[in-house]
């Protein structure tokens, strides 16, 4: 490999109020909606500083509970039993893989609002190593019968999907992308399930969520501007309930659905549109950009999207090959 | 603060205020009367964990005819003193209780163990009145009382949170994690209870992964302590009886050492061959019989 000319994003500083948005944008949500909502409380496992604004602002309703996610998946149960809205601010890798029975039995299976805010999903903690990685989450979450699975695009679209989660009834999984360019350049209007469409075309559709709906977007200019191929491109933001009518639509016109995703090719947005074309007998090429079926590399995370062709090169290569077959 | 997650209505239900009266000899005839419900239940559905469910029968018993603040005709009545079966594999023992009290109909005993049924070998909340919070999987629900507890603190309520463990369960590192919490939040309106029966699914705790000293190992997380004969009803009475205020700051381990199989000389002899099983007819009948017999006894000498 080459070597590295960037650095990890500091995901971990606390920031003034002008870029919390930016850089911590689930924090800044939280920290809104609380404001109107006194049932909510945030819990984490030794991750207080994502939460350094809603600490200040509402010390009594935050809810430390040391290097123990299991226990605060299910204690935010208990919590919930009672009334309140509990938002779990987790490392993705150790809130949903370490906790899915906690979250299955306790949570899911309670029909509790338990909420887990999954930081530094797919490969955002890079060269801490494998076991940071959260690529398998979406696969887990979306099998729980009665949680909602969102993966915002970017923080404009955490907030607004972050405002939606407070009257949900049941459990939510909000996996959120780190340090990504903005897709919203306002707070968007995502109904529950509803795939916005932020592209029209007829050659082929690609499908995202979180990080991989900007590079969707650039990808699908660049197809227009470059080889005169026009797109559908989804943000499939909400992944459990899904818009199978978007997917099935869309396919069914272009013939042709590329995903793009950093999540394993299992059980992802890949997945999800196979699914349904296959459930729709629907007859179209399928392509993923995501991340291989096989042990996976160490490193600053904007490396090793280009090793994994997650990068707007990336699908763009991918989409022409599918456009081309 | 909202309230609980079910409505809440004014319905004017009663209220069963903590500390009832009861004598200690009906307390030992409600739980032989739980072991003698559970055999008929068991019976009915085919399979069953007999000696674990025996082990606690005074526990339950003293729990839900003395010191648990309840509400029948309201189930999730924001007040009522929560109790939590850890070892949920013993729910067929609470069934007839709660039936008992009022929190639904004795018919839906007649169902139990049956598809559809809203009374199970677990405890479901979403199912089930009267049931605080489901279990299953062992080691969630210290867990999920201690949320309880620090929610009572949150909202400035005095329930108490009651969770009833099995000693095995406690070879499950998140219950030490709930421990943990529980203690640093100063949750003294939390009750954590030990069935300490000794035996967990395939043989004696201790062999299994030896999980003492109890007390010592609570104690040093920051619990209030007492270990007692949690068979004999009186010493379960009294222990309960003068539980710390719900507004003090230790919580409490009450480390109940039973017999497995308690009140049965078969299951008392080979607690493991009744952890789960079916006793055939004339199992039953001499099950029932000594049962009984030691109910009838202590009846006559009441008198």
């Amino acid at each position: 490999m080459t070597t590295p000319t960037r650095k990890m994003v500091d995901v971990f500083s606390d920031v003034d109020r002008d870029t919390a948005l930016r850089t911590n944008p689930s924090g800044y949500a939280i920290t809104e909606i609380a404001a109107g909502d006194d049932r909510i409380v945030t819990l984490t496992a030794d991750l207080s500083n994502v939460l350094a604004d809603f600490r200040k602002a509402f010390p009594e309703r935050y809810v430390e509970l040391g290097i123990a996610e299991t226990n605060s998946v299910s204690l935010a149960a208990g919590l919930a039993s009672c009334g309140h809205i509990p938002y779990i601010f987790s490392m993705s890798p150790f809130g949903v893989l370490k906790c899915a029975e906690q979250l299955r039995t306790d949570a899911d299976y309670n029909h509790l609002p338990v909420r887990l805010v999954g930081r530094l999903s797919g490969l955002a903690m890079g060269y801490f190593g494998t076991s940071h990685y959260a690529v398998e989450d979406i696969a887990i979450a979306r099998t729980f019968a009665n949680t909602t699975v969102i993966a915002p695009a970017d923080p404009n679209a955490v907030l607004a999907l972050m405002r939606d989660t407070v009257s949900n009834e049941g459990p939510v999984y909000i996996r959120i992308a780190e340090a990504v360019d903005p897709v919203y350049d306002t707070v968007p209007d995502i109904a529950r399930g509803q795939w916005p469409r932020l592209r029209q075309g007829d050659d082929l559709t690609l499908a995202a969520h979180g990080m991989g709906v900007g590079l969707a977007i650039q990808a699908a200019d660049v197809l227009k501007a470059e080889h005169g191929i026009s797109a559908d491109v989804y943000d499939g933001a909400y992944l459990k309930p899904y818009d199978e009518a978007a997917i099935a639509d869309s396919a069914s016109r272009t013939g042709k659905v590329l995903t793009i995703e950093d999540h394993t090719v299992n059980g992802g947005i890949g997945a999800i549109v196979a699914e349904t074309v296959a459930r729709h007998k629907i007859t179209a090429d399928l392509a993923q950009a995501a991340l291989p079926d096989v042990d996976l590399e160490v490193g600053v995370p904007a490396e090793l999207y280009e090793y994994y062709g997650l990068t707007v090169a990336g699908v763009v290569t991918k989409a022409l090959d599918l456009a081309k077959g | 603060m909202a309230e609980d997650s079910g409505s809440v209505t004014m319905s004017g239900t009663p209220v069963l205020e903590r500390g009832r009266p009861v004598t200690d000899a009906e307390l030992r005839r409600k739980a032989d009367w739980i072991r003698l419900q559970t055999v008929d239940l068991i019976a009915q559905a085919g399979l069953g964990h007999y000696a674990s469910t025996f082990s606690c029968a005074e526990i339950v018993a003293t729990l839900y005819y003395r010191t648990l603040r309840l509400r029948p005709g309201e189930p999730r009545w924001p007040d009522r003193d929560r109790f939590l079966l850890g070892k949920g594999h013993v729910a067929t023992g609470l069934w007839p209780v709660l039936a008992d009290l009022g929190f639904y109909d004795k018919v839906l005993l007649k169902q139990f163990g049956k598809v559809g049924s809203p009374l199970n070998d677990h405890p479901n909340m979403r199912l089930a009145p009267g049931i605080d919070f489901s279990s299953g999987s062992l080691g969630h629900n210290l867990s999920v009382g201690t949320g309880m507890a620090l929610s009572a603190r949150l909202s400035g309520r005095d329930y108490r949170t009651f969770v009833l463990t099995g000693d095995g369960e406690l070879q499950e590192g998140q219950v030490w994690e709930a421990a943990m919490a529980a203690s640093h939040y100063k949750l003294g309106n939390m009750v954590a209870i030990i069935d300490a029966n000794g035996f967990s699914g395939s043989g004696p705790t201790s062999q299994a992964m030896n999980i003492e000293p109890l007390a010592a190992r609570f104690a040093a997380f920051g619990w209030q302590v007492r270990e007692i004969d949690g068979n004999d009803v009186p010493t379960v009475r009294q222990t309960f009886d003068t539980l710390p205020e719900t507004g003090s700051e230790k919580p409490v381990c009450v480390i109940a050492r039973t017999r497995k199989g308690r009140g049965v000389d078969m299951f008392e002899k080979q607690p493991q061959a009744w952890h789960l099983g079916l006793l055939t007819p004339d199992q039953q009948a001499d099950v029932v019989a000594e049962i009984t017999a030691r109910m009838e006894l202590a009846e006559g000498s009441a008198q």
